[in-house]
Order: structure tokens, then C-alpha cells, then sequence
């Protein structure tokens, strides 16, 4: 004991000594300019040093050569564009600094004063993230004096700091934690009370330990930066200093899931998740979002054979690095409600397990029974490409021609593909200098979106007009009407909006795919086209003509050519396949007609199904998804399917055999092929294809607009597919947080 | 040479408990975040009294028009005397209409200023100020005879509603240590007063308490009868004279 004290003490001594010698020699330069200046070009002379890359593949762009300026990161020469700051070259350069508060996509605080790097000439260590780069900059990262004001800066870091680590659910990816192991000293001199502070309720999503906080203001710059919620702030002062809403207030935001991610430390973490694993027990599976249209890119986090959480994964023209709340929390759903068994209505109308043979059996007799143009099929929101390929050339081998993705309306136009994707495309939009929102609330249709045109209009002043039933914005816009009569007098130019359209330089059009279910919807497209006509919103250089899709199906569903022969056709249906379709109308199907209802949960299909067929959900299968802008994405299997479930397009194969119409496909390269010849855009994965031909090509058409208001496309964000309604989480979010 | 050591060690152990026993401080009368009380609710109406609208409207023109926000604090500060020295939720909501921020931006400013108080305080709001000087000269003697003769503790309100004590940092009096600010509110707005009282001692800070319960307007700044303003005691005892002009340069001839 006596000697491991002596020992620790003689490290200690030795520790400080060596402090001290640090900064004697912090600025000799500064005593003898001339001969320091000499020492320092010799250290900077384009030696052997080895190439380095930049932080995370950051790419430099140069767009002006006037404007670039040259520093030095640890002696190593870098070019970077003016305006840049100190943090920023040393990225480029390949040095990663340490950060707190520092984040690409809010504005810079400054507080943490983690990035604190020493500048030649400069008197005291800088912090990085804040000082613009000037040129010829020396710039140190790995000096003692940066070295001991990181060290400085996290001893007071952790100084309120709860050491709770083995309780906290931020352990293993925690930037505290990180960087107190790499630049933080092996010890604290704290002996004193560390302060505590009360936790907030933010709401059924996030769940606060406000000791743990280290005030880097980052929620609150993303609550009022970006999620566009001014409802976070700083309280208090110096030492008594707290992240709260001070009036208690549920954090009403769509994106409000993002505080979990960018959160450094264990303060804010997400309530679903609170202690159900470790990070690192977690299978990581890069997918696709399923839940709107936008096609986020996610991360499946799985252990075992449950899903545990989703994240978001970077990508820059979609998502950026957010994702909804309902991306991120819907999770729940997909271990609720789910079918797992081939299920069959006795005559008592109860369901009874049946094996697959039978119930594939019974399906394929009754398909037989009835006249080709009484069988429809119907594609559920959530269907995959290779699916609904399948169930068209099923249809269509039995002889029918009666198929349809819900969402897109009874009589779709999927002649030109310009007509129903966004051919803006999502970060196109940030170019845009006026908004024209025609039937749609992005805010809850795709929230994602919304983020992209709340980030233009806060960047730009972009002006936004809106015609649809009152809803909430995020942003300042302008509520130009109700019903699509608006819209003819924007086209004649008579409304005062037309002025703020015409003298813009990239106006962008969005039009709701709730229109789709309009009658007038032709006559609502004319309109539309006569405004996108009027104001050069289509051009070669710029088409700002879009529609906004609700459903992940439905572009690849138009794409696939999932028209229906007649819009009537549910009416006379005698047979109705539904591929995990819920949403879809059924109250006019005659009461004699024959459902199957294939798909993984119990919910609104199955009350009127005669055959469940189950399916395994997107998390469990590989398959392709079109997201509004036009971008084919995959889908891949983080856990194993539930039960008995098959993936979708196997069951119809299998059926189509049993049926004695066998599909010519039996895996899914060969089922692509097969969608090559109809829809190559598809098999383009992760790259936007935009559509060849404008909409100007659209047929004229004599139907006038009626003056029936739009109504909202979705009227609860939380709960708008099978596994979201099924999901516990999601019901307390539209329990507690819709307005 | 081990028990030396020991020794040593025992002692850094028994400094480091005896440290821990501090109590935290705090800065500010209230806490940093909001509880409904009957009379500090959301949904309390409140707003600018006609005379002070005129005001609002006054400090306003001061800033720019996108600049609204500036004129926070000058607003708090309107409000917490027209609502007798303190700030209820609704006021500083009504502030935040007024400035056009979100109510948050709001929050913010008054709960970092220690001078805006959040919760209720006396008619004639006593800060004893307990910096270095002050102390050196005995303010905390002054402040609890004060404390002992309201019978309250610090930032508590007398029943009658009249009185409450609160510790302020350096306000810059120190040549007259030890003193006090009375801040007082009983007469709104407009009957609004800040006043210094120095060189007090326990009997005499208790005299001008008892003053104030009377209504009178005790005589503002040093307390001491030999002083003037802040010069010695007893007069001057230098720079006698009329001060010379500077040796560099002839101020005749520059005019």
C-alpha cells in the first residue's frame, strides 16, 4: 500500500514536472521570431511525410481558385477554400479533433472547448471549430500545450459529470466516453459535491438524465435549427447551467428522435430502447425505411431475432443523417400482431391454421372458379418491387389485368414517370427559391422532406405558398386556400402568389399524392401543369415539377405498370388477392367475394380475408424500393422471419405453381431479370434515375377542377401502415404528442 | 518514512470529506425551471398596464426594427416592476409576444440574470451585498440582524408581504463597505426606486428596515453622518486644493 502510494505519488511529481516544462516551451517563436520562423519553414518544407486521408472521406470542393487559401496541419500542407474553419482543415488534412458541441449541420456554439488546438503565433490554444482558417496558418494538434488544454477541458467535463457509465445507456458509444479515454487524464483532482440536476419529460421518445449533460447546446440548436421546435433552451447560469423547456412541455416534434443521436453524452437517450442492450451485443443491418415514401437510410440494430432499434446511416441526398420519429420508434410494431400461420375462415368464421400446402391449395382452386376480370390484386403499401412484379404476372397469367397499389388511386397515370416521382429530387430541393404545396402537408406525409424545405427556406427566405386544409408548418408559409379552385386562379395569374412564383428563379411545385383519390385529380394535374407552364418551372436545367409520394410501393408500383383495367373493378371483384393491403376500400366489395389477404400483420385486411397467407415483413426480406424522387434502394434482412411467414414473392411463386400457371422465376436474381424487361430504372440501386420525358406530353383533358377542398393525405403521422398501427410506441406518441 | 506518509495521506483523506460538506450554492432566488403555482401559472393573463405600454412602445424604438429581441431585458425589467419585483411565467411570456420569440428565448434571459426574480419577493426587496469587501466589513453580520429582525430566511417574504432579503454580488460600493440596495416596488412603475444604503451597521440597517415599514423614504447612500458621498470621515485629508492642471501641456493656450 505504502509503495503503490509512493509509486503514484512519484508519477504524479514527475507528471507535473513535465507540465510545467511544457509550457516554458510553449511560444519561444515569440521571443526569437527570425530564428523560429527558419526552424519552422525547414519543418514545412514538402518533406517525407506520409499522405494522409481526410477525416470520415471528407471531399474538398474548390469552386473558385481565388479563393483558396493554404494552412498547415502538424506540418503538413493543405488547401482549402476561404471561410473554412481551423476544425475543418484539420479534417481535410486527416487529423480527427476532439468535439462537443461542434456538429456539420448546426450553427457553432463554441462552448465545450474540447477542439482547443494550439496556432503558431497565437497566444493561447484556439478553439478550432470556431476560427476561420487564415491563410498560412500553422496549426499544432499534437503539441504538449494542445495536448494538456485537452486534458484541462475534460477534467471540467467530468467534474459534473456522473461516472455512471455501467447504467447508462449511451456506454460503448458515448463521445464522453471515447474521448476521455483518449485525451483525458488517468485521474481526477475533483473532490468536491458534483451537482444534479432534475430530468425533464420530453415526451414518450426521449428519455433525459440531465446530470449527465455537459451543456454542448447541440439539442437545442437542432430543436430550433432544424426541427424547427422552439422549445429546448439554456437555463440558468454557471454552474447551476440546464438544458429544459422550463415550463414542462412534451417536445413536439417530428424529428425529436435525432437529440438521442446527437446528443454526446448519456443526458438524452431513447426511451423505447432504455435499457433493453448493450450497443455492442447488436447486429448492425444497413436497410431501407419502409414507412413513408422518402426511403431513409437506416441501420437495423438486431440481437438475436429482435430488431432493438433503428438509427439513421448517412446519405446526403435523402435523409442526410436524421430520420423521423416513426422511422426510429415504429420498431415495436414488428413484434405485435403478427401472422404466423397459413390460416383459413371456417364456416363459424373463425380463422384455423391450416399447413401452407392446404392453404395454397384452396386459394388456387377458388382462383380458378371465377372469371378472369373478377380477380383483383390488390399491392399493399409496403410491397416490394420483386413482389409486385410477381403478383402482376400472376394475375395476369390467370388472365386478369385488375391490379393496383394502393395509394395511387383507382385509375393511376403511370404513362410518364415525370407525372408521380419528384423530379426535383430531395436535395434538389435546396435550390429552390419558391414553394408551391398543392393537397400536401410534407410535415407528416414525409417528414423528411419537410426537413429539406425548412433547411432552404431558413437558408434562402424561399417563399411558400400552400393550398390544402389548415395545417401545421415548421416554417413561415402561405396559406393560399383550400380547394384546387386556388390553383386555376395561380394558373391564370390573377392571385398574388402568381407574382412570387413568376419572379422566382427556381420555383418547385409539389403536389400531394392524395390527389390521386381525387375525382378531378386529371383536371388538378392540368392546373398544375398550366402554373409549372406559366412560371418556368420547367426548363432544361431545372424541373421543379414534383409529386410527393406517400407509400414506399408506389413508385415502383407505377413503375411496374400496376394499373387496374377498370377503376369500377373492386365493385364487381369476385376474388381479391391483397398483398398486404389495408388501406384499401373494401366497403363496395360484394359480400360473396372470395379474400386473400397475404402479409405479416393482423390488421385491417384480415377482418374481410377468407386466406391469410403470412409474409415476412421489410426487416426479414431482401427487397427493392422506390423512393418518391425515383432512387431504387434494397432492403435487407436483419432477423429471421416470424413463424411459418414466407417472403412475399416466394408465396406467389409457390401459388402460381400450385395454380398450374407456373411464373418462369424461382429466385430473386432471376425474379429481377424479369423486372429488367419491364422497369430497368429499378435495378439501379442507390442511384436516382430521373424521368426521360416532361409531363408536358400529358394528353388535354376537359374535366374542370370542383371546388371540394383537399382533404389531409394522412391524419396521424405515427400510425399510417400495418406495423405502425401495431406498434405500442407509436400509439402513445399519437396518444400524447399529435396536436 | 512510511508513517509519515500515512500521516500525510490521513490528512488529504480528511481535507477531502471535510470538503465534500459544502452545500451547493445557488445564484438565483428561484429554480432553473417552472412549477404551476395558483399565482405563476401559464394561463394567468397578464399584460402591460396602460402607462407602460407607452414605455414598451418607448423602449422598443430603441432598436431596430428586425432587432426586436434586443429589447428583452429593458422589457423584463418593466415588467418585474410593474408586477412587484417579480416575474410571474405569463409575464415573461407577454414579453416574448412582444419581442416576437418563442417564449423559450425568453426563459432563457431571466432565468440567466440574477436580478430578474422568478419568484415572489417582498415590496422592498433587500440585497445585502456579500463580496470580499462587503465581507471584510462585516455584511454578514448586517444581514442577519436583518434576517433575525424579519424573522425570515434569505430570499424568504415576511408574512406581511412587505420585506424579503436576498445576497447580491459586488455592486460596486465598496469604498462604503458594508451595504445594501433596497429595491422598491410598492409603488409600481412608476414609484420605482433602487437605492444604496452604505456604511451600514446591524443597528442602523434594522432602523432603515423599520423606516421603510413605516413608509418613509430613508435617506439614500452612506449612512454615516461624519461622511459625505464617499469621502473620509471627517473630511478631506488630501487633493485639498483645486486640482492642478496636467504639467504636460498649457490648457489656457490650447483654447
Amino acid at each position: 500500500m505504502g509503495l503503490g502510494l509512493l509509486a503514484s505519488r512519484a508519477l504524479r511529481s514527475s507528471r507535473i514536472i513535465r507540465n510545467s516544462t511544457r509550457t516554458i516551451v510553449s511560444t519561444p517563436e515569440l521571443k526569437n521570431a527570425d530564428a523560429a520562423a527558419a526552424a519552422a519553414a525547414a519543418a514545412d518544407a514538402p518533406s517525407d511525410l506520409p499522405k494522409r486521408n481526410p477525416v470520415g472521406g471528407a471531399r474538398v470542393h474548390l469552386p473558385n481558385p481565388d479563393d483558396v487559401i493554404e494552412v498547415f496541419v502538424d506540418g503538413y500542407p493543405v488547401k482549402i477554400p476561404k471561410g473554412m474553419t481551423v476544425l475543418q482543415a484539420c479534417e481535410i488534412a486527416g487529423v480527427d479533433i476532439p468535439r462537443f458541441c461542434y456538429h456539420s449541420r448546426l450553427s457553432i456554439a463554441g462552448n465545450c472547448r474540447m477542439c482547443l488546438v494550439e496556432v503558431e503565433k497565437s497566444p493561447k490554444p484556439v478553439a478550432s471549430c470556431a476560427m476561420p482558417a487564415l491563410p498560412g496558418m500553422k496549426i499544432k494538434t499534437d503539441t504538449p500545450i494542445a495536448k494538456k488544454a485537452r486534458e484541462g477541458v475534460m477534467e471540467f467535463l467530468l467534474m459534473n459529470h456522473p461516472l455512471d457509465c455501467p447504467i447508462c445507456d449511451q456506454g460503448g458509444e458515448c463521445d464522453l466516453q471515447d474521448q476521455s479515454m483518449a485525451f483525458g487524464s488517468d485521474r481526477g483532482r475533483f473532490t468536491e459535491m458534483k451537482r444534479s440536476v432534475v430530468d425533464k419529460n420530453l415526451g414518450p421518445l426521449v428519455k433525459t438524465v440531465m446530470t449527465r449533460c455537459i451543456q454542448c447546446t447541440r439539442c437545442v440548436r437542432f430543436a430550433s435549427e432544424v426541427a424547427g421546435v422552439e422549445d429546448l433552451g439554456m437555463l440558468g447560469r454557471g454552474s447551476g447551467e440546464e438544458i429544459g423547456t422550463y415550463v414542462e412541455k412534451l417536445m413536439t416534434s417530428e424529428l425529436s428522435g435525432n437529440v438521442i443521436d446527437i446528443c454526446p453524452v448519456g443526458a438524452l437517450t431513447s426511451k423505447p430502447f432504455a435499457f433493453k442492450a448493450r450497443n455492442w451485443e447488436l447486429k448492425g443491418t444497413e436497410s431501407i425505411d419502409v414507412t413513408d415514401a422518402v426511403g431513409s437510410n437506416i441501420r437495423i440494430d438486431s440481437r438475436g431475432p429482435e430488431v432493438m432499434r433503428v438509427v439513421p446511416r448517412l446519405n446526403e441526398d435523402i435523409n442526410e443523417e436524421w430520420i423521423s420519429d416513426k422511422t426510429r420508434f415504429f420498431y415495436d410494431g414488428l413484434k405485435r400482431q403478427r401472422l404466423n400461420d397459413p390460416m383459413i375462415r371456417g364456416a363459424d368464421g373463425r380463422f384455423q391454421a391450416v399447413s401452407w400446402r392446404d392453404a395454397l391449395a384452396i386459394v388456387a382452386e377458388v382462383m380458378h372458379q371465377i372469371k378472369p376480370e373478377e380477380i383483383v390484386g390488390v399491392a399493399g403499401k409496403l410491397s416490394d418491387a420483386e413482389s409486385m412484379m410477381a403478383l402482376k404476372d400472376l394475375l395476369n397469367k390467370m388472365g386478369s389485368n385488375n391490379i393496383f397499389c394502393e395509394g395511387n388511386g383507382m385509375s393511376p397515370n403511370a404513362d410518364l414517370r415525370s407525372g408521380y416521382i419528384m423530379n426535383t429530387s430531395i436535395s434538389g430541393l435546396e435550390k429552390a427559391d419558391a414553394f408551391l404545396l398543392v393537397g400536401t402537408q410534407p410535415r407528416v406525409e414525409a417528414a423528411m422532406v419537410n426537413a429539406r424545405i425548412r433547411k432552404t427556406v431558413k437558408a434562402t427566405n424561399a417563399k411558400v405558398g400552400y393550398v390544402g386544409p389548415a395545417a401545421d408548418f415548421n416554417y413561415d408559409h402561405e396559406h393560399l386556400g383550400t380547394d384546387p379552385q386556388t390553383l386555376v386562379e395561380i394558373a391564370k395569374g390573377s392571385h398574388p402568389f402568381s407574382s412570387a412564383l413568376k419572379n422566382a428563379k427556381n420555383p418547385v411545385i409539389i403536389v400531394g399524392a392524395g390527389v390521386f383519390d381525387r375525382d378531378d385529380k386529371d383536371a388538378v394535374f392540368a392546373a398544375v401543369d398550366t402554373i409549372a407552364k406559366n412560371n418556368n418551372v420547367v426548363r432544361p436545367d431545372w424541373n421543379g415539377l414534383n409529386v410527393l409520394l406517400l407509400n414506399a410501393a408506389q413508385a415502383a408500383a407505377l413503375d411496374l405498370g400496376l394499373v387496374p383495367e377498370s377503376d369500377k373493378c373492386i365493385e364487381s371483384a369476385k376474388f381479391v388477392y391483397l398483398m398486404g393491403a389495408d388501406d384499401v376500400n373494401l366497403d363496395k366489395l360484394p359480400d360473396d367475394a372470395f379474400v386473400v389477404y397475404q402479409g405479416h400483420h393482423g390488421d385491417r385486411g384480415v377482418y374481410r380475408a377468407n386466406v391469410i397467407l403470412p409474409a415476412s415483413a421489410f426487416t426479414e426480406k431482401e427487397g427493392i424500393y422506390e423512393n418518391t424522387e425515383g432512387c431504387a434502394q434494397i432492403t435487407m434482412p436483419a432477423v429471421p422471419t416470424v413463424g411459418d411467414a414466407r417472403d412475399d414473392w416466394k408465396i406467389v411463386r409457390a401459388l402460381s405453381e400450385v395454380a398450374g400457371v407456373a411464373l418462369p422465376y424461382d429466385s430473386l436474381g432471376a425474379i429481377r431479370s424479369r423486372i429488367k424487361t419491364v422497369a430497368p430504372n429499378l435495378l439501379e440501386v442507390d442511384e436516382r434515375q430521373p424521368a426521360t420525358f416532361s409531363t408536358s406530353l400529358r394528353p388535354e383533358v376537359s374535366q374542370k377542377v370542383s371546388a371540394t377542398p383537399f382533404t389531409p393525405a394522412v391524419e396521424n403521422f405515427y400510425m399510417t401502415d400495418a406495423i405502425t398501427r401495431a406498434s405500442k410506441i407509436m400509439a402513445q406518441c399519437s396518444a400524447l404528442l399529435k396536436k | 518514512m512510511f508513517g509519515r506518509l500515512a500521516a500525510q495521506r490521513l490528512n488529504e483523506i480528511r481535507t477531502s470529506i471535510r470538503r465534500t460538506t459544502q452545500a451547493s450554492r445557488s445564484f438565483s432566488t428561484a429554480l432553473n425551471y417552472h412549477i404551476d403555482t395558483p399565482d405563476n401559472k401559464t394561463d394567468l393573463p397578464w399584460e402591460f398596464n396602460n402607462a407602460n405600454k407607452e414605455k414598451v412602445k418607448e423602449i422598443l424604438s430603441f432598436y431596430p426594427s428586425n432587432y426586436k429581441q434586443s429589447a428583452v431585458i429593458p422589457l423584463l425589467d418593466l415588467a418585474q416592476q410593474q408586477n412587484g419585483g417579480w416575474l410571474p411565467v405569463s409575464a415573461m411570456n407577454a414579453v416574448a409576444k412582444v419581442v416576437e420569440v418563442a417564449p423559450i428565448r425568453v426563459y432563457e434571459v431571466a432565468t440567466f440574470y440574477t436580478m430578474f426574480n422568478r419568484t415572489k419577493v417582498g415590496k422592498y426587496h433587500l440585497l445585502v451585498c456579500g463580496t470580499t469587501p462587503c465581507m471584510i466589513r462585516g455584511s454578514r453580520g448586517i444581514e442577519e440582524a436583518i434576517l433575525k429582525h424579519l424573522g425570515v430566511k434569505r430570499n424568504e417574504v415576511t408574512k406581511d408581504g412587505l420585506f424579503s432579503v436576498g445576497e447580491m454580488e459586488c455592486m460596486g460600493c465598496c469604498v462604503n463597505a458594508p451595504m445594501m440596495t433596497v429595491a422598491d416596488y410598492s409603488n409600481g412603475s412608476e414609484g420605482y426606486a433602487y437605492n444604496y444604503y452604505e456604511d451600514l451597521t446591524p443597528k442602523k440597517a434594522v432602523e432603515i428596515v423599520e423606516a421603510f415599514r413605516k413608509g418613509e423614504k430613508p435617506p439614500r447612500g452612506t449612512q454615516n453622518p461624519g461622511r459625505i458621498n464617499c469621502g473620509p470621515e471627517g473630511g478631506n485629508t488630501t487633493l485639498l486644493g483645486e486640482p492642478k492642471a496636467p504639467p504636460c501641456r498649457d490648457l489656457d493656450a490650447a483654447e
